[in-house]
This record gives structure tokens, sequence and C-alpha cells, in this order.
């Protein structure tokens, strides 16, 4: 995660604030520093109060570690820590809900190998099930890393919006010069096959269509928002032919996005794996770090 | 109309002689090539493509017919006629499913090897019937081992017949070997195969002149029921359920299906107008066609390159071609079957021998073993395993093979298993500059290349595209040789394809790349090295001229492609060449393919090219009367200048703008022109391309050229006051 460090860009954030509590799952593996620390700095970026949750036995040695790593921390907000024993899974899944979390914080690792593909790792587990937004980590970096390019989808869905709305918030706070915002048009849409010349100019003619179509949806999503969030971002659209939820993940790779939007998946079980679909191809392949926005 | 008629003298011989390498009756093949004519050409996708029997297809029926008739070959065939109906509606079928793509999957080299078994199996049959042995049968393997032994045999026979036909046989391979050696413009008119009929028909007409007793039996001439429209075969259904049967419908329909796939493709490509095939429409068209032909007793329908590139070379621009070759088929059955019947088995076997060996040259093993140690290995495997036991076996140890050899080279098997069923293409059209953008991540090899095919393929072909594999850690020999062929596709459109982030690739040890960097590389063979007498003669020329003189073979062939005389030919690279120092003249041998698989020909040329300073109207001028359909392109206009009859009855000239055109000729250059040596002119507005011959030139024709180009370029720049 990066940021530019700037005073006025908190000054900015008076329309919305998303997120006002932030939970972060930790576990004490040889990267808890990092994640505790980029952690530490989005909360403060995010004006949010930051828990941070274990779960597992909590000991001196343990709290000795966490305490030292805290202590390096630059910015003073309090920062809450919380043990509980049992089923990692069940408890965030739980703690969420209680404590009406906004954000849930999770490292992860980059690619998922087959098992953890049709099994599942918690952490996207938990990203498949629970209440809130999710934001999984896979660059974390104790240093600052100054973000450039944050991607958004707009899709056309009723979360779209919300989720545009985050990314502006996101972007500003962040300090992010660019915002793209994707719009990815489903094949069948274009209701042509490509099979000789004819059908190629139909196609096409068809597919400037849809693309000035969606540019215009996208339009109004943004003039909706308030100016004080688009102002001081360069904003770029760019339509999309393709598998969805696929082609947005390989294009953030492709422009070296610091950071991926999307909206919340509607429902996923195992099935969803088998045949993937949307998110799952962002999940199993995580091209950046990734927001995931979930309406309350 | 005449591309047509052209073909149809092809398509007669080969026809007769695809059918009986089958050992189906003769008429078949041309029963197939009327009904493939008929409706293929109403209701197919493409344009310039020709249906009818193919010569992928023999080994299949052949291994068909005699495996259901169970040793009585007529009743094979009637089951076999069945099978055709059947796999014809499945090809109707995958029309319908758009599976069009089903050549895709597979691998390229496996391809090769395939074709190199069919035509090692053609070869293997055929030359004992050449030499006048009727009766051999057996494995491929075993007729290929018995050759050396059936041309021993020939000399200890006495039998005149049999050393007639062998004869016979022999005179006409060698026509089909010297065919293109023969520069004769009106012997070339004819093709090779129909010379042969006519030679050898002729020969037993010059025997009943001569009261001479016509020394071969029936049983070595082509037997032709008397009356074909009454005798037509019907099929047997009555085996319809047995394991055999569906397994020959399944590998006629495989067999089938591919070879008129890649025909098309490879069609496509020398389609003067650029088009592009509508691959599900042709493949339902021939299905239906090789239903109807099953019925009436005839043969698959495939489309065959062969017949097509001979198609669009004599000036064919759309599906009555087609139509035409059927109509003048049935004109020929119908008209002279007396005549057929006198033809040979040993000429026509002849024809096919040639066939066979074309697709299995030791050029097509030395071609992909330069492509990489791996390729060979995958092509060899294919064809051994299709000589001992069948196709469908071999191409699918082909496919077996090259994935192993892939996970061997990427000591990884998972690379492939958890990526081969997610998409791994992303194509977006670039905001600024409106560049479209393809990018492939993981792996790109024949198992996944439909993807990239299908995000390539709804790209306007004038477009420029950026294909990015920085993302991608694998790259096959099938992509890139696909990949090629879009190149071409894009280039003569006036589009780009240019392939990005393959650079480190190749330099990464724990992936070697000998796939994708010996494509491009293995054409650039250093032949300087050995230098010819005529390049040392070409240097010492350059001396004189005060020119460079570069021997290396160089692929820029680029700048060549927007002149007519390049619109239907493939040009892989030029060589020895001479530049003036500005760079304004070049004179160069150029390398070039016509046709492509059996009919491939590989010509070699001598061009000079002037670049103009001053922009000129596009034409061409060649000799009056003999090329001139080569040139029925659309949009050109013979022209005729005013004023200058003995100019319009030498010269052909067309191009697009008569007024311009004319202007351009004034009456220096028509002077210049007549009093001249004949060379063939043409210009792509900006500059001109000059040749003599379809073969390379002299070091003296050289020097003449340039001669003749220097002054031309002169008088054509700088019109100087008609007099």
């Amino acid at each position: 995660m990066c940021y530019l460090s700037s005073l006025q860009i908190r000054e900015t954030q008076t329309e919305i604030d998303p997120f006002k509590t932030i939970l972060f799952g930790f576990a004490f593996s040889p990267s808890l520093r990092v994640n505790v620390l980029e952690t530490t700095r989005i909360a403060y970026y995010f004006q949010a109060k930051l828990i941070l949750f274990h779960v597992g036995e909590k000991n001196n040695e343990k709290v000795d570690i966490i305490n030292s790593i805290l202590r390096e921390v630059e910015y003073n907000d309090p920062v809450e820590i919380q043990w509980q024993n049992g089923s990692p899974y069940d408890i965030i899944l739980n703690t969420c809900t209680k404590l009406s979390i906004d954000l849930l914080i999770l490292g992860a690792m980059q690619h998922e190998n087959m098992l953890q593909f049709y099994v599942g790792s918690i952490a996207r587990k938990l990203t498949r099930k629970v209440c809130c937004s999710v934001l999984l980590l896979i660059k974390p970096s104790a240093e600052r890393v100054p973000c450039k390019n944050v991607v958004v989808n707009g899709l056309d869905a009723p979360d779209t919006p919300l989720a545009i709305t985050n990314a502006f918030y996101v972007s500003n706070a962040l300090g992010a010069q660019q915002l793209t915002i994707v719009e990815e048009i489903l094949q069948k849409e274009i209701d042509v096959t490509v099979e000789d010349d004819r059908s190629l100019k139909k196609a096409n003619l068809m597919k400037e269509r849809l693309k000035q179509r969606e540019e215009s949806r996208v339009r109004k999503i943004i003039d909706e928002m308030p100016a004080s969030l688009t102002r001081n971002i360069v904003i770029k659209t760019q339509s999309i032919f393709g598998k969805r939820g696929y082609s947005i993940g390989h294009y953030a790779e492709v422009v070296r996005a610091d950071l991926l939007v999307m909206n919340a998946p509607v429902k996923t079980g195992i099935l969803d794996r088998i045949f993937p679909h949307d998110i799952e191809y962002i999940l199993s392949d995580l091209p950046t770090d990734l927001l995931i926005i979930r309406p309350q | 109309m005449f591309s047509g008629f052209v073909v149809s003298l092809i398509a007669l011989p080969l026809g007769l002689g695809l059918a009986l390498a089958s050992e189906a009756p003769p008429i078949s093949g041309i029963i197939a090539a009327v009904v493939g004519g008929v409706v293929v050409a109403i209701l197919g996708g493409s344009n310039v493509t020709i249906a009818g029997p193919g010569n992928g297809l023999v080994i299949v029926l052949l291994g068909a017919i005699t495996t259901l008739g169970e040793g009585d070959l007529y009743q094979g065939y009637l089951f076999t006629l069945a099978a055709i109906v059947v796999s014809g509606i499945l090809m109707l079928l995958l029309g319908f499913l758009k599976m069009g793509r089903l050549a895709d999957f597979f691998p390229a080299s496996a391809i090769e090897g395939m074709l190199a078994a069919i035509g090692l199996g053609i070869l293997a049959k055929q030359f004992h019937i050449m030499i006048g042995n009727n009766g051999a049968s057996g494995s491929i393997v075993g007729l290929l081992g018995g050759i050396p032994n059936g041309i021993f045999s020939l000399f200890q026979n006495v039998e005149t017949s049999i050393l007639v036909a062998a004869a016979v046989g022999i005179l006409s391979l060698l026509i089909m070997i010297f065919y293109s050696k023969i520069r004769n413009p009106y012997f070339q008119l004819i093709p090779a195969p129909m010379w042969i009929l006519i030679l050898s028909v002729g020969f037993s007409y010059v025997c009943t002149w001569t009261n001479v007793p016509y020394p071969m039996d029936s049983k070595f001439l082509v037997n032709i029921p008397d009356n074909v429209m009454t005798n037509l075969a019907f099929p047997d259904f009555s085996k319809i359920l047995q394991t055999e049967f569906i397994l020959a419908v399944f590998a006629i329909t495989l067999i089938a299906s591919i070879e008129s796939l890649l025909s098309i493709k490879a069609v496509d490509k020398l389609d003067p107008q650029n088009r592009r095939s509508n691959v599900n429409r042709d493949l339902k068209a021939l299905g239906l066609a090789t239903s109807l032909s099953g019925l009436l007793g005839g043969l698959n329908v495939v489309t065959v390159i062969a017949r097509s590139s001979v198609n669009v070379n004599n000036g064919a621009t759309n599906r009555s071609a087609n139509f035409f070759h059927a109509f003048f088929l049935v004109v020929f059955v119908l008209l002279f079957q007396e005549q057929l019947r006198k033809i040979p088995l040993a000429a026509l076997a002849a024809i096919l021998v040639y066939t066979g060996y074309k697709l299995a040259t030791p050029k097509t093993f030395v071609k992909v073993a330069k492509i990489g140690k791996e390729q060979i290995v995958i092509f060899l495997v294919t064809l051994l395993t299709t000589l001992f036991t069948n196709l469908i076996t071999g191409i699918s140890a082909g496919i077996l093979i090259t994935f192993l050899i892939h996970i061997l080279i990427n000591k990884s098997f998972s690379l492939f298993l958890s990526h081969l069923t997610k998409p791994n293409v992303l194509l977006f059209k670039e905001q600024d500059g409106g560049n479209y953008y393809v990018s492939v991540k993981h792996f790109c090899s024949f198992l996944n290349f439909y993807r990239l095919k299908n995000n390539l393929d709804i790209i306007p072909e004038n477009e420029n595209v950026v294909l990015d594999f920085s993302l991608c850690s694998f790259v096959d020999h099938t992509v890139m040789d696909g990949l090629e062929n879009y190149t071409e596709t894009f280039a003569k459109k006036g589009g780009s394809i240019e392939i990005i982030g393959l650079d480190k690739h190749g330099a990464d040890s724990t992936h070697p790349f000998a796939i994708r960097k010996i494509i491009p590389l293995a054409k650039l063979n250093p032949i300087e090295r050995y230098f010819t007498k005529r390049q040392d003669l070409l240097k010492t020329t350059a001396g004189e001229f005060q020119w460079a003189y570069e021997p290396q073979k160089s692929t820029k062939t680029k700048f060549l492609r927007n002149f007519v005389f390049f619109h239907t030919r493939q040009i892989p690279y030029l060589y020895n060449s001479l530049k003036a120092e500005d760079k304004k003249i070049k004179v160069f041998d150029v390398e070039f393919t016509e046709g492509a698989f059996i009919a491939r020909e590989v010509v070699k040329t001598t061009i000079m090219y002037v670049h103009l300073e001053a922009k000129i109207p596009v034409f061409t001028l060649d000799k009056e009367g003999l090329l001139d359909f080569l040139y029925g392109l659309a949009g050109f206009k013979n022209i005729t200048l005013d004023n200058h009859p003995d100019f319009n009855r030498r010269f052909f000239l067309s191009g697009e703008n008569p007024g311009e055109i004319q202007s351009v000729f004034t009456q220096d250059l028509i002077l210049f022109l007549e009093s001249n040596p004949y060379y063939h002119i043409e210009s792509n507005g900006e500059a001109l391309l000059i040749l003599k011959k379809e073969r390379l030139l002299s070091v003296q024709e050289i020097k003449a050229m340039i001669y003749f180009g220097k002054q031309l370029s002169q008088i054509v720049q700088d019109p100087a006051p008609v007099l």
C-alpha cells in the first residue's frame, strides 16, 4: 500500500467517511512487522480506529512482540489489540459483525496454488463471506511507497456507484493521481460472432456503440459525485471486451496499478471455483492490492 | 470462368487418381469434385477455394474400404460411402457448433508429421502401380520396403504390358518433375497432370492409327462405367452400428475437417482481395456436399489447397470458379468418356507419386529440424506412429508427445494444469493512439492458442496491434508459427502486429526458447560463407558501379508488399542485394512462394527497385496478351494510349487511374519502351519495380537491367518537353 504524504489530503475528506473502524487480523508470521506498519498507516490516512485482532492464546511473549512493533509506528493514533481463542475463520467473521467493522484488512499471498484454490485459504474464505469491505494486501511495505494509479471496476451493477465513490475516497486519502475506471463489456453483448469481414465490421460498430453507452453511464456516476472528491484526480476510462472479472485483473497487472477496487461478489460457492467467474479469477491470482467494497 | 477451366484440367486427373488410390471406382473422385464444386460454390463461406476429393483422405478412405469390406473392395466401398454420408452430417454439425477452431488444437509439427505420413502412404502404394505392379498391397511400411524389390523385378519381367505401363508411369513422373523447369509460357498454359493425360491418351490413338495393338490390356487402364449417370453406386448402411464403422466415420470427419480448415486458412492468405473466409459456413457447405456426394457414390468433399492456389493464380476472384470447375468436369466426363478409358493407371499413379513425394520431401524434414530438436521429435513420432498404426493414433501421439515435451522444457506440470482452463488473454484498445494492445499471461501453446486467436480475430486487420508476451513464461512453436501468419495478414491489409516482451525469454537459459528464436533466424543462414561464381561477379559489378553488395539474406521484404505483383505472393526474404550509395536504387534476388503445401512452388527472381523522388500513379506494364489475366484485379482497367497503336498492341498497361497514367506515358517514355527489350514494370506510387523473368538473372542481364532501370527512372522523373 502506498501514499503521498500531504496534509491537505486529510482536509478534502469531509463529505464521506466510509471506513470508521478497521480490523486487522494478524498472525505471528515473518511479515507481521510490515503488515502492522502498513495497516496503522492506512488507518491514519483513513482517519479510522484500528483494531488489531489475533485469534490464539494471549501470552507475554506475543504481547511483547506486538508492542515492540507498535513502538516503531510513526503515527500516534490509538490502536486497540484484541485476543480470542478458536477457529480463525468463524471468530473473525463474528467479530466483524459484532464490532460493526467497516473494513477488514488481511495479508494474502499473490498466487493461490491448486489446493488452496479449491479448498480456500482463510483470507480468501473471509473475503467471500465477511459482512464488510475487505482489503487484501499482497505487497505491504515498512516504508511509504507513493501510490500512483488506482483501478476500479465500472460494471453495470447496482453496487458500482458505491465502489467508484469509495475508490475516489481512497485515491484522495492515499494521494493517488490517477483513477482508471474499467468497463468490462461482456462478449455476448456484442451479439455478433466474428466469422468473416462483414461480421467483423458489424461487431466493431457494435463495440463502438457499447463503448459509448458504457462511458456515458460511468460519466453520469462521476457527475453525481461531490466535486471535492473528483477534483484532484485524473480520471481515465477504459472499455475492455473480454471475460468479466478476468480482464480487469489482467489490466491492473499490465498498467501496474497500485490498488484495484472491486464490487463485492454476489454469492459464491464451490461451484464458482470449479467454474470460476468474476472475482474468483482475481482472488486466485491477485494482480495487486485488492479492495472489495461491500455495501453495509 | 477461365480459372475454373484451368482448375478442372487438374481436377480431372487428380479426381480419378485419388479415387483409384483409395481403391474406389475412379468416377467417385469426379463425383466428389462435381458435387463439391456446385454445393460449396453456392453455400460456402470462402471466396477462392476449390472443393473436391482431398489427398489427406486417401489413407483414411483406403483403410476404411479395406477394413469394412473384409476383402471385398466393392462392398467395402459401399460401406465407406455410408461412412462418408454420416461424416458429412458430422461436419455439418461441426459447422453449426462453430467448430471452425478445431484445427487450432493441433501442434504445427504434429500436423506436418501427419501430412508427411499421408504423403508417404500415397507414394508407397502408387509407386508400385506406377511401375506396372497393380497387385501390391499391405501396410505402408511394407509397401515402402517393397519399392526396391519392385524395381528389381521390373528388369526381370518379360510381359510387355507391364513394361509399357512402367514406361508410361516413369515418363509421366518425369513430366511432373521437370514441368516446372520448363519456362515456355505456352507449354505452361496446360497443367502438368493434363499433359500426362493428353500424351498418354494420344499414345493410344497413335497405336490405333498405325495398327499396332495397344500394348496394355484393360487391367492397366482406367475403368469408367459405360453410362455414368445410370451406374451410380449407393451407400450400404448395414454396418452403421459397428465399431469399425464408427471409427471410420470419426477418422474421415477428423481428417476431412483438418484438411479443409488448414486449406481455407492457407488459401485466405493467397486471396488477392484479402478477404476472410467464414470457416463455419464453409464447414457446413462441405458437410452437406460430402453427404450428397456419398449418397451419389462419390468420395469426401474437402477444400483442397493445390487446386485452390492454381485457381488464385489464374485470376479467380469469387466462388463462381469453383462452380465452373465442376461444370467443366461434367463436360469432360460426358464428352470424353471413350478417351478417359484409355488413361493408363500408371500415368495417374505417377501424378500421385509426385503429389505424395511433395508432402514428404527431405526438405520438410530439414525445415522441421531447423526449428528445433524437440520439433523433429514431435514430427517423427507423429510420422512413425501414423505409418505403423493409423492417422488417429498418429495425431494423438503427436499431441501427447508435444505436451510431454512442453512439460519437460518447463519442468512444470502445474504451469499447464492450473492455467489451462483460465482465460489468459487481455485485449483492449488503447485510449491514446488507438493501438490495440494484447497481453498474454502464464503460457501460450497449442493448448490455448485459440484464446489468443479469438482475440486477434476480432481486430480489424488494418489496425496496429502490440502483442505483449512479457507476462507469459512459455510460448511454443505452434503459436509463433500461427502468429507469423497473422503478422503477414495484417501487413497485407495495411495493419501490423508487433510482438514485444519476448527478448527476455531468449536470454533466459532455464526457459530455452529455441522454438521462438529459430523461426525467423533459421532462414538467415550465412550464405556469404560459400560464395558462388555469380556472387563473385555480383561483387565485382557492385564495385564497377561503386555500389554496396550485401549477400546476406534479409527478411525486410515489407517494402515490396504494395506492388501488385506481390499481392498474392509471399516473400520470405531477399538476398544478394546491390545498393546504390544513396539507397534509391536496389537490385536483389528475391525468393517468393506461390501456393502452399502441395502446390508450393518456390520462385526465385531478380528484381530492381527504384525509389522515385516524385509521386507517380500506380500502374503495371506487361507484354500484351500473355499475362493479362493475372492482373484482372479489382479496380484495374486496361488502358490504351491514343495515337500509339504499336505500343497498345505490344504492351498491356493497366491501373486504376487512366487519366494520370496517360500523362506519365509521354512520347519519350513510349519511344524508350518500344525501342528497348521487354521488362515487366510496376509502379506502386512512389517506386518502380522492374523484373525480367521469373528466375534469377545472370550478371550480364543484371547489368542490362540496371542500365534500363536508370534510364527509365530518369525519363519517368523529369519528363522532357515533348519533341
